[in-house]
């Protein structure tokens, strides 16, 4: 069983700031673990750990057993700012990753216009990226992060910059393409609804020092595979309740921290 | 204070009211600073100007010493095309100073690019580079054209090297601000699709940087001309410097406005050329 296993990692920053003690975790195939927190919980560092952009000071984090020391092909990021590179088409983006390890031509067009078709931008093949939507730019983004098939996918706030509408249908997109690839996925949010709606393992961090302070696992996902209305399970008593309890926990976190709750 | 007041001092004074907001028609911006098209304006200021030029001319208010008329020096642009001047015709001035300037630029292109690209992927160039090429970046080239001189002696080299410098250290610096300006998102998702760092540099932070090195291009021909002159002060034989200094010496005022509006009209044209390479290479640029 493929997954990944996070050892007491610990981040110190210059100046003695401690983004991260001690952290530990494990995701497993067909996990999508969301990680939440009040600003400076050092959730992006405990990403950027994963991707391999950030050392730990101490600790380890092993890809199916074997340590990351770097960045690699096996772990595909979804930044918030889409990242996408404007001189290149929509189709030569997604293949971009495929080109730098030398596949073929045909091969990388076929895989590209496969995951493109996937993320729903069939027919943008040759659309220049910065006349697209932010919308379709992160479905780009995804697609690209997809197209290297990687193990797990890491993803950075990838909604935060979208407006409600397009960021519930990106919601519903990204759990389908989760639930047919089955990946490990590993998702930042600010957002307490989305963290429960696509959950199945929440973390909650909370800063200075970082760490994870509470860890649920959730089957919305679940339910919105079986009825397929995402409107009616976020409207559902028992997320509400859930929803107000893990507000409550990141609240007392803002508040501690001297921000207004 | 009653409305009459406010009212007073809105409306107040002509000059106040040539930067007051003007009325919103609908669907547009309130309060958009200079708004509106500037053609028009343009065009008619610099017919104007001519006309001016033509009116104290024509009517004897400046000598043709100090201000000769514009038909003037239309017929010594015509004469000198024919007939030539300082024992050379005007395209032949044209090409010597063509051929100092872009080989200048071409040089300049071929190291100042991978110079500027270098100081911004590796720290040990730019410590290097940094000090040498910020200290006489600022140094007017007539600063330093008689070391040149001293350096290069009085043939074409001198004259290359001089509009060269002009030209290296803001296209250096532009390549440089490239480099700096591919954001690290970019670089990081690179590295997630298996890039190598030598990948990086070639398919992701040169790319990136093509906007900023086009406009260090744009910049850098436009000090090659601002340069030309100064270069052909010494020695020189032909050239369109060389034409209007020895113009300035024997007081053909016509030659010498004639000479300056040839250089201008070709740097602009040039310019315009550069302006249309920018939006057909790098159309992302400020969009991305």
């Amino acid at each position: 069983m493929r997954n990944l296993e996070c050892r007491d990692v610990t981040v110190i920053y210059p100046g003695d700031v401690h983004a991260l003690e001690d952290v530990n975790l494990v995701i497993e195939e067909g996990d999508f673990v969301v990680a939440l927190g009040a600003s400076g919980c050092g959730k992006s560092t405990f990403l950027n750990v994963m991707a391999g952009f950030i050392q730990p000071t101490s600790g380890s984090v092993l890809l199916n057993d074997a340590p990351i020391t770097g960045p690699g092909a096996d772990r595909g990021v979804v930044f918030q700012k889409h990242a996408l590179l404007p001189w290149l088409t929509v189709i030569e983006n997604v293949e971009f990753g495929l080109k730098l390890q030398g596949v073929g031509r045909k091969e990388r067009r076929g895989a590209a216009g496969k995951y493109l078709a996937l993320v729903g931008l069939d027919g943008f093949e040759d659309h220049a990226v910065y006349q697209l939507s932010g919308g379709m730019q992160q479905r780009v983004g995804l697609a690209r992060a997809l197209t290297s098939d990687p193990a797990m996918l890491l993803m950075d706030e990838p909604l935060g910059a979208l407006d409600a509408l397009t960021r519930e249908t990106m919601q519903e997109l990204i759990l389908d393409i989760w639930k047919e690839t089955g990946k490990m996925v590993f998702f930042i949010t600010h957002s307490v609804e989305e963290a429960l709606f696509m959950a199945t393992k929440l973390i909650v961090m909370s800063p200075r020092p970082g760490r994870i302070t509470h860890s649920y696992d959730l089957g919305f996902s679940d339910a919105y595979f079986r009825s397929r209305n995402a409107r009616a399970i976020k409207s559902e008593p028992e997320f509400i309740a859930e929803r107000e309890a893990v507000l409550n926990i990141i609240y007392g976190d803002e508040a501690a921290a001297g921000g207004q709750p | 204070m009653s409305d009459a007041t406010m009212n007073g001092r809105k409306n107040g004074g002509r000059l106040a009211k040539l930067f007051e907001a003007p009325s919103d028609g609908p669907g547009d911006a309130y309060g958009a600073p200079g708004r509106g098209g500037s053609v028009l304006i343009s065009v008619v200021t610099s017919v104007f100007l001519l006309f001016l030029w033509w009116l104290v001319t024509e009517l004897g208010l400046v000598k043709p010493l100090f201000l000769p008329s514009p038909q003037a020096v239309v017929s010594k642009f015509l004469d000198a095309m024919t007939e030539g001047f300082g024992g050379k015709t005007l395209q032949e001035h044209a090409m010597w100073s063509l051929i100092r300037v872009f080989g200048a630029f071409s040089i300049a292109c071929l190291t100042a690019i991978p110079v500027g690209v270098m100081m911004g992927v590796n720290r040990y160039f730019r410590g290097v580079l940094d000090p040498p090429i910020e200290f006489y970046r600022p140094i007017p080239p007539l600063g330093y054209l008689p070391l040149t001189v001293i350096w290069f002696g009085i043939d074409e080299t001198q004259k290359m090297v001089l509009i060269y410098l002009a030209i290296f250290a803001p296209m250096a610096l532009s390549a440089r601000a490239g480099v700096r300006s591919v954001s690290i998102e970019q670089i990081h998702a690179a590295y997630s699709m298996g890039a190598t760092r030598m990948q990086i540099i070639w398919r992701v932070i040169l790319k990136g940087a093509m906007p900023e090195i086009l406009t260090g291009m744009r910049i850098g021909i436009g000090f090659g001309w601002t340069t030309l002159v100064a270069a052909e002060m010494v020695a020189a034989e032909a050239g369109l410097g060389f034409m209007v200094l020895n113009a300035s010496e024997f007081l053909v005022t016509d030659v010498v406005i004639m000479g300056i509006v040839v250089i201008g009209a070709i740097a602009y044209l040039f310019d315009l050329l550069m302006r249309c390479v920018e939006r057909k290479a790098a159309p992302w640029k400020g969009r991305a």
